[in-house]
């Protein structure tokens, strides 16, 4: 489309390239930013008095996939009260914390978002994950293939077969269009296979002269070799277990010193349900403060929230014993689904109450890590969809960051003893416009290394977001109710060039794109390793080798991502 | 002379990958690996087909050329108030996608052939989720397995072999490295295999398993016999389950069909939930066509239910038992059928395929079938899998490529093909 | 007697084969019965037998069964004959039932030329 849109007057935040609400005009023309347009066929959108931000990147959002699918199906009744009407040029569907595909791709675009990643991939499902990320309309999408308890990595890492496991997992990624390299409690999947589970980064994996450590260390070794632009993306052991933020520390400290300086080499998800302090469930607090001020002294470590929302949820995740262990405590339905030779995955269906103090300790840690975390470029806002909460409720979470106020709001309605045993009431820090646009799209697509998302510079992608309200006028920090209704609907989402919003409606549905990367490596190398696998293939998987790759045109919109691997 | 590896058959629910066809001058003259079943279909596709579309004027099936077909299909279609579009469980996503927008746009029902398969399954784990896994986990770790309802010689010959007691597995290799107990009414070429067979009396599935579950849980039984089994031979099974280090159990429509439905099906997932606290153990249902469960992945992505969903109020609505095909069709709510990949006039009771004769019918096969012959409108269409590629879900989810290896009959497409052109001239 | 319908190889067979096919029709018309209650029912092995259910019946030949014993249990592969015996009652499920119906089984006498109905 060569469609041509000026946008005028409005207050921009882009803070890749520093820009920090000054009024500016931001230009598009065939789906990508530009200096300037002319014309008789431009079409002018006048920002005056409005915010104009990239377009929203969620790193890290459970939207597509085989266990993604099997807690839709779960629960039908998360879907009755929740749908959405066709309309002329949309499809139906329901929401709502599973949402249909269809639906996904219409409500981020109304939040103002244009790329979500889908975080866990089992690899011998990616196509399933390909399918429904196909399925989704407008905005664009990556995936990470689960990589930690897969028996050729591990059988690598336990002989430092670095450079071997450095060449699998290059041609794994360009053979299942994956976008990084995701590890879920390390160890503890594999340890699932046979119902059990790790205890610390250095226990033993049964039948695998490995320990967790060496899983992490191995991979953090390998992606750096093969400089994927994204670092690994862990999920740490001890999910959800009282005084597990000594399991976290560790695991971030245990790559430390393969830090070179250049930039993080370790992506720890979700941290709030890996920052609980105290023994016991009665006793348990935030650990939030000390990961925090570990997070604050060591540069190699990013992070992300995964905040809790006082509503439904479902809980969806790779960490097989972790959901089983909840089924235990909640007796709440449980699904299982374990992947040969891979991982495991588990879903069960939960609300979080205000008045219940361990659910109160969990909104409290999620606060209080985004909170206590000084640079924003490092610590992103997510609700860990659906674990922690539906998507659909950032911009409550944005109300919460920015606004003490929105904080007190929700603090009167929360378990008082909770509130009496950690920092949250003390702390008055309120986030800038800023510093929202860094962790929900800037610092987001930087730490992705999506070079031409996250901003508004000449040359990135044109995905804006308008949103209608007005900071020079109106206080943020008072005011937050307003702030976060225009964050709900945006005022205009423009993708790739293309009005597909405007006024929070759907105007318009048209196809994403999907990244990937593709690291080069020697071929000798990779010809070796591939070979290897492939004369051993049939005696890890149920499938054929040939079965496992995924052709590029299987993708609606390929966007492959060169990168030259150093092996 | 061709060999084309990698084949993914087109049958039942193992969707094995690994067949071999060979393909001379466009005709299959070989395949290798295929079990009877697979084997039968790629060699008999040239029989009874349908290579014409068919309309039915003043009362007869007559020849047409696709246009016409088509045409005709969309007038219908166009005509009718509540269409209900059915099937797919032996035909590629990509179709099933097409129906579903179709009946999105027109307010009808979309179904699948789960509803007469394991639609019980989907509704038991709706209501108490499943502990489940891929098949290699069975294959490589299971020292236990279970069939129950199912008769995999019969219905998913290779099953045994690829992924069974007969596997090598990593962990665990060989028949005689692992247990196989067998579930059926009667003892069938299954149950000849098994170390263990149990023969319950019909319908009595629910009792059995609620009785070995209160075994599993460490709680006595005060009967004799559940079921028509004697409570020491329940008794043995329950320690055969708890000690085992990884136990698998396969189920069929022996669980489904049987009185208690959905109910039986609860109740072997909470048996294999409670023995989770004591061991690790899974379930797999055992899919009977090689895309029934795709049919449910889909449904369930685009729509959030994997079957039963109606579009008249404009989104999807979900209720088995009101909005299933099977119901709608015996209250006579529908006007139209729409049938993809599917046989309903052989499958279906007799009182349903009564009341077809009052709705029109437009059916695409590759095939002549009874409700080809019952159609007002039957547009022939490539066998998905041998002349036609897509994707296709195992029994246990995993996604998989169907091939086209040979060219259809001249003048036969796709089933996407056709649907596209009805689709297009629907919007 | 209790009526359970379900796949079996030949049918599996037939049905590639075509539904027209004499394997399939072969396949489907069949009822496989406990020798013993062949017996007493006064059945011949390949005798015809009309099978009743709530919702219809049908005449199809009766083998002994291969896999007794299970008194009071019959087996007839899906397809449409045994279809003239199951039922649209779904119980609320949308599946009907296939398996585990309550029938009536009879000897009949076959004049030449109508050996099966359906």
């Amino acid at each position: 489309m060569s469609g041509k849109i000026l946008i005028k007057n409005g207050f921009v935040f882009d803070p890749m390239n520093g820009v920090d609400g000054e009024v500016m005009d931001v230009a598009v023309e065939n789906g990508k930013i530009v200096e300037d347009v002319k014309g008789v066929d431009v079409k002018v959108i006048d920002a005056t008095g409005m915010v104009v931000m990239p377009g929203g990147v969620d790193v890290h959002s459970h939207i597509a996939g085989s266990k993604v699918n099997s807690g839709r199906a779960l629960r039908p009744e998360d879907h009755y009260k929740d749908y959405e009407p066709r309309k002329p040029g949309l499809r139906s569907g329901v929401g709502h914390t599973v949402p249909s595909t269809f639906v996904i791709g219409y409500r981020y675009a109304r939040m103002g978002y244009t790329t979500v990643v889908e975080p866990a991939t089992p690899m011998l499902k990616q196509r399933h994950t390909i399918e429904e990320l196909n399925d989704i309309p407008i905005i664009d999408k990556a995936s990470f293939p689960l990589v930690g308890d897969c028996w050729f990595v591990m059988e690598y890492l336990e002989k430092s077969m670095f450079k071997e496991c450095a060449a699998y997992l290059a041609w794994l990624l360009k053979a299942l269009k994956g976008y990084a390299l995701k590890v879920v409690n390390p160890g503890g999947l594999e340890s699932w296979g046979w119902g059990g589970n790790v205890r610390s980064i250095d226990d033993s994996i049964p039948n695998f002269n490995l320990t967790p450590r060496e899983i992490l260390r191995g991979l953090c070794k390998v992606n750096k070799m093969l400089n994927i632009p994204h670092p690994i993306h862990v999920h740490a052991n001890r999910l959800g277990q009282p005084g597990n933020y000594k399991t976290l520390i560790e695991t971030m400290d245990c790559v430390r010193d393969l830090y070179d300086g250049y930039k993080p080499i370790i992506y720890l998800t979700h941290c709030q349900f890996n920052s609980y302090a105290g023994e016991s469930w009665i006793d348990l607090t935030s650990g939030a403060p000390e990961v925090a001020d570990y997070v604050n002294k060591h540069p190699h470590v990013v992070i992300d929230v995964g905040q809790v929302i006082f509503s439904n949820a479902t809980t969806m995740t790779a960490d097989g014993p972790f959901q089983f262990q909840l089924h235990l405590l909640t007796d709440y339905k449980w699904v299982n689904a374990d992947v040969e030779c891979e991982t495991s995955a588990g879903i069960v269906p939960f609300r979080y109450r205000k008045r219940n103090y361990v659910h109160a300790i969990q909104w409290i840690t999620g606060l209080e890590l985004a909170l206590m975390v000084k640079d924003p470029w490092r610590v992103f806002l997510t609700t860990d969809h659906p674990n922690a909460g539906p998507f659909t409720e950032y911009p409550r979470v944005v109300g919460w960051l920015i606004s003490r106020k929105a904080r007190e709001a929700t603090m009167k309605k929360v378990n008082a003893r909770a509130l009496k045993r950690t920092m949250l009431d003390s702390i008055d820090r309120e986030y800038s416009l800023y510093e929202i646009a860094i962790v929900t799209r800037a610092g987001t697509a930087n730490v992705l290394g999506l070079k031409s998302k996250g901003h508004l510079g000449v040359g990135a992608d044109a995905d804006i977001a308008i949103y209608d309200f007005n900071p020079r006028v109106i206080d943020l920090s008072r005011d937050y109710k307003l702030v976060r209704k225009a964050f709900r609907r945006a005022k205009y989402t423009i993708k790739g060039g293309e009005i597909v919003c405007v006024n929070g409606e759907i105007v318009k549905s048209i196809e994403g794109s999907i990244f990937w990367v593709n690291p080069s490596i020697s071929h000798d190398l990779e010809d070796t390793v591939v070979s290897d696998i492939r004369g051993r293939f049939r005696d890890y998987y149920t499938i054929e080798f040939d079965s496992y790759v995924i052709d590029e045109d299987f993708l609606v919109n390929s966007r492959p991502m060169q990168v030259k691997g150093g092996v | 002379m061709n060999v084309i590896r990698n084949v993914l058959c087109p049958f039942c629910g193992c969707c094995c990958d690994d067949l071999e066809v060979e393909v001379d001058s466009n005709r299959i003259v070989n395949v290798r690996n295929a079990c009877a079943l697979g084997r039968g279909k790629f060699l008999s596709i040239g029989e009874h087909r349908l290579l014409k579309p068919l309309v039915r004027v003043n009362g007869e099936l007559v020849e047409t050329d696709l246009d016409k077909a088509i045409e005709k299909a969309v007038e219908i279609v166009k005509d009718s108030s509540y269409p209900v579009f059915y099937g797919f469980g032996c035909t590629s996503c990509e179709a099933i996608k097409l129906c579903l927008e179709m009946a999105d746009l027109l307010g009808g029902l979309a179904d699948n052939i789960s509803v007469v398969c394991h639609g019980p399954t989907i509704l038991g784990l709706q209501d108490m989720g499943i502990p489940s896994a891929t098949l290699g986990q069975v294959r490589h770790r299971a020292d236990l397995i279970i069939y129950w309802g199912c008769n995999p010689v019969e219905a998913h010959p290779r099953h045994m072999l690829r992924y069974g007691p007969l596997s090598n597995g990593r962990f665990v290799a060989g028949r005689k490295n692992r247990r196989m107990v067998v579930v059926d009414v009667r003892r069938t070429s299954t149950a000849a295999m098994a170390d263990v067979f149990i023969q319950v009396k019909p319908n009595s599935d629910f009792e059995v398993l609620t009785a070995l579950r209160a075994l599993v849980n460490d709680l006595d039984l005060e009967v004799e016999e559940v079921g028509g089994v004697p409570v020491g031979k329940l008794e043995e099974l329950a320690d055969m389950m708890v000690n085992a280090k990884f136990g698998a159990l396969f189920f069929g429509l022996g669980l489904t069909m049987s009185y208690g439905k959905e109910h039986n099906v609860e109740s072997a997932i909470a048996l294999v939930r409670d023995l989770n606290k004591k061991t690790k153990f899974i379930m797999i249902p055992m899919r009977g066509h090689f895309n029934v469960t795709g049919a449910n992945e889909v449904f369930t992505w685009q729509t959030g239910y994997p079957f039963c969903v109606d579009f008249s109020m404009g989104y999807p609505r979900y209720n088995p038992g009101e909005t299933s095909a099977i119901d709608v069709m015996a209250r006579g709510d529908c006007d139209l059928l729409f049938v993809v990949g599917a046989d309903p006039c052989s499958h279906l009771p007799r009182q349903i395929v009564e009341k077809l004769k009052n709705v029109k019918l437009i059916v695409l096969d590759p095939a002549v079938t009874p409700t080809v012959k019952m159609a007002d409108v039957a547009i022939p269409v490539a066998y998905v899998g041998i002349e036609a590629g897509g994707t296709a879900y195992r029994m246990d989810g995993v996604p998989l490529r169907l091939k086209k290896i040979i060219d259809p009959p001249p003048g036969v497409l796709s089933d996407v093909d056709v649907l596209n052109q009805i689709l297009r001239r629907l919007k | 007697m209790i009526l359970v319908s379900g796949r079996s190889l030949e049918q599996g067979l037939g049905k590639e084969a075509s539904k027209f096919s004499k394997r399939y029709i072969d396949a489907t018309t069949v009822c496989q019965i406990d020798p013993e209650d062949m017996r007493k029912l006064n059945i011949g092995d390949g005798g015809s037998v009309r099978i009743s259910s709530q919702y219809g019946s049908v005449v199809v030949k009766a083998v002994k069964s291969k896999y007794a014993p299970h008194p009071g249990v019959i087996f007839m592969a899906y397809g449409p004959w045994v279809n003239s015996l199951t039922g649209p009652e779904t119980h609320g499920t949308g599946m009907p039932s296939f398996k585990g119906l309550e029938v009536e089984v009879e000897p009949v006498e076959v004049a030449e030329g109508s050996q099966r109905e359906g």
